[in-house]
């Protein structure tokens, strides 16, 4: 199956991106309430690169479990300063801009897995996968 | 983009309805927010609709967009609800961790103008005509969408 990387560079581009995973949820068989999840999930972590980073990528791509599952992963990538404090981020209403401090924590339930890594050198990666 | 001018903000008696028919982008979220406070200051509106079932999803951002405008509102002696919300964007606010906080949220358009119209009391004068334009125009907002 495919795998498509959508450029985030403006603020427009999180729209882009949540309705491109939105439309690949859809074409690997998620169903409705999964297909929200995921773009959600896309909206929040695309709307932390624009505002943290400025620039970034998000990679949507089909995922094979090891029993046989299929999913989705997502994969944020930007080569903005890095998290400071990933705990800390990770918390629910913990922010540094003027968000809600929802986005990370919100989308690691919202996900079945969620790794985060991030250096000032190398900035931040967010992968999240749903399996169906 | 200029989209928050696409999104129509209607005078229906005391309240001002609003059909939210597209994903909007952060500014056209923003730009939304700052014409219906405007618009209540115009019209002297008591109560804001803003009707949601056509939006595939609510992100935070959209989230504290709907709970500002009721704060706000609240501050200009106008009440707020929120109509119409899929059960799928229900279930991700609440897994995501949004109270929308604040916001009075109902199924329809009718259940919401009866929450705004008991809110005024019942000596509206603009009864009548509120009724006579929302069956006719706007009952079809409140009912919910569905999706394969």
């Amino acid at each position: 199956m495919e795998s498509r990387a959508i450029r985030l560079e403006s603020e427009h581009d999180i729209v882009v991106a949540r309705g491109e995973v939105r439309a690949m949820a859809v074409a690997l068989g998620f169903g409705l309430i999964d297909q929200t999840r995921l773009a959600t999930v896309a909206s929040e972590l695309a709307r932390n690169i624009i505002k943290y980073a400025g620039r970034g990528r998000v990679i949507a791509q089909a995922a094979e479990h090891a029993d046989g599952r299929t999913g989705m992963r997502l994969i944020f990538e930007d080569s903005g300063g890095g998290i400071p404090n990933i705990e800390a981020a990770m918390r629910d209403g913990f922010s540094t801009g003027r968000g809600l401090g929802q986005g990370l924590p919100g989308s690691r339930r919202l996900a079945h897995e969620f790794q985060i890594e991030s250096s000032p050198a190398r900035g931040t990666r967010v992968t999240v996968v749903r399996w169906r | 983009m200029n989209g928050a001018q696409r999104i129509p903000i209607l005078k229906v008696g005391r309240v001002l309805v609003v059909p939210v028919q597209v994903d909007m982008d952060d500014q056209t979220v923003i730009g939304l927010q700052e014409r219906i406070l405007s618009e209540l200051e115009r019209t002297g509106a008591r109560g804001v609709l803003i009707d949601i079932s056509l939006l595939e999803m609510v992100d935070s951002f959209i989230g504290r967009m709907l709970s500002d405008i009721a704060a706000m509102a609240r501050v200009m002696d106008a009440r707020t609800v929120v109509v119409g919300i899929q059960p799928a964007v229900a279930i991700t606010l609440v897994e995501l961790g949004l109270e929308l906080r604040g916001v009075d949220t109902v199924l329809n358009v009718d259940e919401g103008i009866k929450l705004l119209r008991d809110e005024f009391g019942a000596d509206d004068d603009e009864r009548d005509e509120e009724e006579a334009e929302l069956q006719g125009e706007w009952h079809s907002f409140g009912e919910p969408r569905h999706q394969a």
